[in-house]
């Protein structure tokens, strides 16, 4: 009987072929051309491409603006995620679907809401300019619009364990009297550290990678204002190829690192993940 | 004195005000009150003047290419994601584990990164330009660029939505259908399929959704000629750095409302395929 639910042999292989063929050329030649373009001019050229002060400055920036976005990102996720999974009230599902809406919004609308808002004519700029606070074309203005694209990422993790999870241990942990940041603190949070580090990898990972938005508030100064992404745009559209792969190569260094440590907390850690992570 | 013992028990959970009001301010600040304003500036705008800016021959054509080639790539990842999907979770083969983890690499690459990875692959001289070069296949700065780029950052929206259901589609039917005599294209064609339709479609929308808005995979290998190859997040910025405020502001509202529209549509077609697959069980 069992061979009747399955598939022919040649049939099997056929669509393992095209399969695999499909994601080796769609996906892995894209990665295998970026680490091939950038050290097409040797290792030298790589090392000088990075080591110029442009790059250091853009990839000092990057690291600053993750360094400011995830955070804040992250104290939003557990705030959200406690007050939609612990309490019942009338538009949870209202809120939960506002705390998803930056991920359908371009990246590119999401930098010019900020343009409106804190350009020199915009509802706030012009205030804030006068009193000689600069939001666009500054780290304020990056840092903000990081904020906007990756958002959800820590929430949309946290929100579907801790409804799973419930409230029975918080319900203990109170009933011993402990305090309500003591139940968050050892109850709560090592419940939910690794689907908390899931949610926070990956908001990095695109707060870093971040370029429609960034390239809109940015203003693009050299050397001020232009973050790792910018900085290879501005070395491709001056030909200068291997120099933007060899800066390409380390974003993709870090998607690589991403993808190796979020496959090993579904793998090692999956029963601690959201339902929909486990694989 | 119905009330239960253990309900009589229970504690309020405590810092809801706290979480609550941090929740509402910070989305406030941060995504709504900024996209409200969005809005209020093409008011001022007027009907009239909105529909000039979305009626111009460049915007058209910019937004016209940004949702068709979203929707062809969208199309071409149904087609692959749910073939690929299948492939991971049914059959065994090496490195099956690897490949599943490069599914989520157009997540993880920065969009700047795949941009120029994509135009160094397809471009004239490339390792896959050169190879369609001599069929007259031109890729890189055409629309056929943008459709590639847009199915390259959708696909793992698909595979990610099919694979579940496929893991969870009971055997047993399949087992019943093909006892009963179905063939098995059969068999897949009007047992399996239906069980995976609502994550097609699932996938399907996101995967839209995320290309209709898309900016860095594409603007390198478009090629930007106006009217031909510009998409309408690219015409924005442009926009912007004319000073054009307010004709940015209509392209960006036009843009979500098309998206939204269409998304609605997709939605729709979810539901009511979810409901004949309830008429038929």
């Amino acid at each position: 009987m069992r061979a009747t639910i399955s598939e022919s042999r040649w049939v099997q292989c056929l669509l393992i072929g095209i399969a695999l063929l499909f994601l080796a050329g769609f996906l892995l030649l894209p990665l295998a051309a970026v680490f091939t373009e950038a050290l097409r001019s040797g290792w030298v050229a790589y090392r000088a491409a990075i080591l110029e002060p442009d790059a250091l400055s853009a990839i000092r920036l990057t690291l600053l603006v993750a360094a400011c976005a995830v955070p804040l990102n992250m104290l939003f996720g557990l705030a959200a995620a406690w007050a939609v999974s612990k309490f019942e009230f009338r538009g949870k599902t209202l809120l939960i679907t506002l705390i998803d809406l930056p991920f359908s919004v371009s990246p590119v609308v999401a930098g010019l809401v900020y343009v409106l808002l804190f350009g020199r004519n915009g509802w706030a700029g012009g205030w804030l300019i006068d009193h000689d606070v600069h939001v666009l074309f500054a780290l304020p203005g990056i840092v903000i619009a990081t904020v906007f694209v990756t958002f959800p990422f820590v929430a949309r993790e946290l929100i579907p364990l801790m409804q799973e999870q419930g409230t029975d241990y918080e319900q203990a942990a109170l009933s011993l009297g402990a305090s309500g940041w003591q139940t968050f603190w050892r109850v709560t949070l090592p419940s939910i550290k690794w689907a908390l580090l899931y949610g926070v990898l990956l908001c990095n990972a695109r707060a870093m990678g971040e370029f429609g938005a960034v390239s809109v508030v940015s203003g693009h100064i050299r050397g001020q204002t232009d973050t790792m992404p910018l900085h290879i745009q501005i070395l491709y559209d001056e030909y200068r190829f291997s120099g933007a792969f060899a800066v390409a190569s380390l974003l993709a260094l870090l998607g690589l690192v991403t993808l190796a440590v979020k496959s090993y907390l579904e793998w090692r850690h999956g029963d601690e993940l959201a339902a929909t992570r486990r694989h | 004195m119905t009330v239960p013992q253990k309900s009589a028990r229970r504690h309020t959970m405590p810092g809801f005000g706290l979480t609550m009001g941090y929740t509402v301010a910070y989305l406030g600040l941060i995504v709504l009150i900024p996209l409200a304003g969005l809005f209020f500036k093409t008011a001022g705008l007027g009907l009239e003047g909105f529909w000039r800016v979305v009626t111009s021959p460049r915007v058209l054509a910019a937004l016209r290419l940004s949702f068709g080639a979203a929707l062809a790539g969208a199309f071409i990842n149904v087609i692959f994601g749910s073939l690929v999907a299948w492939v991971l979770v049914r059959y065994r083969f090496p490195a099956r584990r690897i490949f599943d983890a490069a599914i989520d690499l157009p997540f993880a690459l920065p969009t700047a990164v795949a941009g120029i990875a994509l135009t160094a692959l397809y471009a004239p001289n490339g390792w896959i330009g050169r190879l369609l070069e001599p069929h007259g296949i031109k890729v890189a700065y055409t629309p056929l660029g943008v459709i590639i780029a847009c199915a390259f950052v959708g696909l793992p929206f698909v595979v990610r939505s099919v694979q579940p259901l496929l893991e969870e589609a009971e055997r047993e039917l399949e087992e019943a259908a093909a006892s009963l005599g179905a063939s098995r294209l059969q068999t897949v064609l009007r047992v399996l399929l239906p069980t995976v339709l609502p994550g097609m479609l699932a996938g399907f929308a996101l995967a839209f959704a995320r290309a209709a808005g898309e900016y860095g995979s594409i603007i390198f290998i478009a090629g930007n000629k106006p009217l031909v190859s510009e998409i309408a997040p690219l015409l924005i910025t442009i926009k912007l750095e004319e000073y054009d405020y307010a004709g940015a502001t209509a392209v960006a509202v036009a843009m979500l409302l098309l998206s939204l529209l269409l998304l609605l549509a997709i939605n729709g077609l979810q539901v009511w395929s979810a409901g004949r697959q309830r008429r038929v069980a």
